[in-house]
């Protein structure tokens, strides 16, 4: 039986493994993640009676109906930057509290060319001369947050280095994983600086990729699984005032936390839970320095702590707390859209003890974070 | 003959002898950089006073920049004569932090904290065959004594 203050549940997750994947459109990707995620949940697709799609690259991914089925079902597209993935979950999430559906989907779905990502800066609200002067690159803000970090904090290269070397071992143990062989953390700290301090295999790539997730009615979902996942709490947060932030021309001199600090705190007060209680985190690692500082940001340590809790393998599999157990970002690589959703995917998958060679003894709190621009942060919680 | 030009209107103080970067100054104390017209003040919406931003400051953090940008919108050189290049966040004292190219783009020669200094610098070539000039702060001690860890 669900727990009494619980009103959402994940009954099913599907994922078409993050890649290269000529010839293949974004919408066919997240076709095969949903029906992944269907056949998991035991439901057939005219069952799902609300839709949310997220995508960066294809503006209107809720056509994916037209390859699933046009069942006339309410079908919305989000988009909330690289926290997507937490918002089509958390708007399935309040269909489903809202009384609008009794089973609903969240799926991303994205497509991306190679390297950095390139618009224009007055999609962000930017002039046009931030884009034209070489400043409208979200890469300056990776390499900037996490060296006034260092400076701060005390945190050395070889974490980094650490972090990165975790990932690619965790992915190389993930069939579905980008990124399957193994770095040392010399080949790591011996790639060339993309942005200082931040050397090439410190960083994720965009790729292409899509992942879904089925959610019902707590109280219903003994109906289609012995194993349901519990969705605890789903917070979202924007930038304030004076925060370091990806893209932004100046900084008020009366610094603010990063929204992850605001969405984690939420996130632990509505599943009333704390840090310790988690078994498995999934951070955002955009690059390894990302890790690193969103380790503190959401409460696993203390600013610096980083340092010693890597060199002691904290975060590995096995460690007191691991983090991106599927390797994360760095071998997985980002689809903006389908992300998020990799993370859930993850951890329900981790929570349900399907991992095999990389499952963490007896997970029953899973905790994932999304950052990115311009200054917004997802938390989701989720329990047996 | 080809004029210098700056890269966008209300950035710096330009042509001048002595050129500041703009911001915009609210009846608060509160500046905002680049400079606008207004902005909410207490949920009131108010013209901002255009103000010359302190010329000197320290390196607040900073990074560096491989590759040539994606152009558009990069707007500098081309492939060929693309040089790496560092940003930063300069803090100028009791104003505000503002993110600037920086002339010295060798990490090994930055430093937090260091003291830099505003330039106003050639950047590239506009559509009328004027060359754009762009803000960015210098190593204050033209990077000598700068050179005692980053790291």
């Amino acid at each position: 039986m669900a727990p009494s203050d619980v009103d959402v549940a994940i009954i099913g997750v599907g994922l078409h493994p993050f890649g290269r994947y000529p010839g293949k459109s974004a919408l066919e990707m997240g076709e095969d993640a949903v029906i992944e995620a269907l056949s998991d949940a035991g439901v057939d697709w005219p069952a799902i009676q609300v839709l949310y799609a997220g995508s960066m690259e294809v503006k209107n991914p809720e056509a994916i109906t037209g390859l699933l089925g046009m069942t006339g079902i309410p079908a919305r597209a989000v988009f909330t930057g690289c926290a997507t993935g937490g918002t089509t979950l958390a708007m399935a999430a309040n269909a489903i509290r809202l009384g609008e559906a009794d089973v609903a989907l969240a799926v991303g779905l994205d497509k991306h060319g190679r390297g950095a990502f390139s618009d224009h800066p007055s999609v962000s609200g930017l002039p046009d001369w931030y884009g034209e002067a070489g400043l409208f690159l979200t890469t300056h803000f990776f390499g900037m947050k996490i060296n006034r970090y260092m400076h701060d904090f005390g945190i050395t290269p070889i974490t980094l280095a650490r972090a990165a070397a975790k990932a690619f071992r965790n992915g190389a143990a993930n069939p579905n994983a980008w990124r399957r062989k193994p770095l040392t953390e010399e080949q790591i700290l011996e790639s060339q600086y993309l942005n200082y301090p931040l050397t090439q295999y410190m960083y994720c790539g965009p790729d292409e990729g899509a992942a879904a997730a089925v959610v019902c009615r707590a109280d219903l979902a003994n109906r289609y699984t012995d194993k349901p996942i519990y969705l605890r709490a789903s917070q979202m947060f924007s930038r304030r005032e004076g925060a370091l932030e990806v893209l932004t021309p100046s900084l008020q001199l009366d610094t603010a936390p990063s929204p992850t600090v605001f969405a984690s705190k939420a996130a632990y007060a509505q599943a009333g839970i704390g840090p310790d209680d988690v078994d498995v985190a999934q951070l955002q690692d955009t690059d390894a320095g990302s890790e690193v500082i969103h380790m503190a940001e959401n409460g696993f340590c203390g600013d610096g702590e980083q340092e010693k809790l890597l060199a002691e393998g904290a975060t590995e599999i096995g460690g007191r707390i691991p983090v991106n157990t599927d390797g994360g970002l760095l071998a997985n690589g980002e689809p903006v859209g389908a992300s998020g959703l990799r993370q859930v995917y993850e951890l329900a998958n981790q929570l349900r003890g399907r991992c095999g060679d990389r499952q963490v003894a007896n997970a029953r709190v899973g905790y994932a974070q999304l950052y990115g621009a311009p200054g917004t942060a997802a938390v989701t919680i989720l329990t047996t | 003959m080809a004029q210098q030009v700056p890269i966008a209107e209300n950035l710096f103080t330009w042509p001048s002898d002595n050129p500041a970067l703009i911001g915009g100054r609210s009846s608060d104390g509160r500046v905002v950089f680049p400079y606008r017209a207004h902005r909410l003040v207490g949920g009131v919406r108010e013209e901002l006073e255009r103000v010359e931003l302190p010329r000197r400051g320290t390196l607040w953090t900073f990074t560096t920049q491989r590759f040539r940008p994606p152009a558009p919108p990069y707007a500098g050189d081309d492939e060929q004569s693309f040089e790496p290049f560092a940003v930063g966040y300069v803090e100028l004292p009791g104003v505000l932090r503002v993110e600037a190219r920086l002339t010295e783009p060798d990490p090994a020669k930055l430093r937090i904290g260091q003291e830099m200094e505003l330039r106003i610098v050639p950047f590239g070539t506009d559509a009328d065959g004027n060359q754009t000039m762009i803000y960015a702060f210098a190593p204050a001690d033209g990077g000598k004594g700068a050179d005692h860890g980053s790291e």
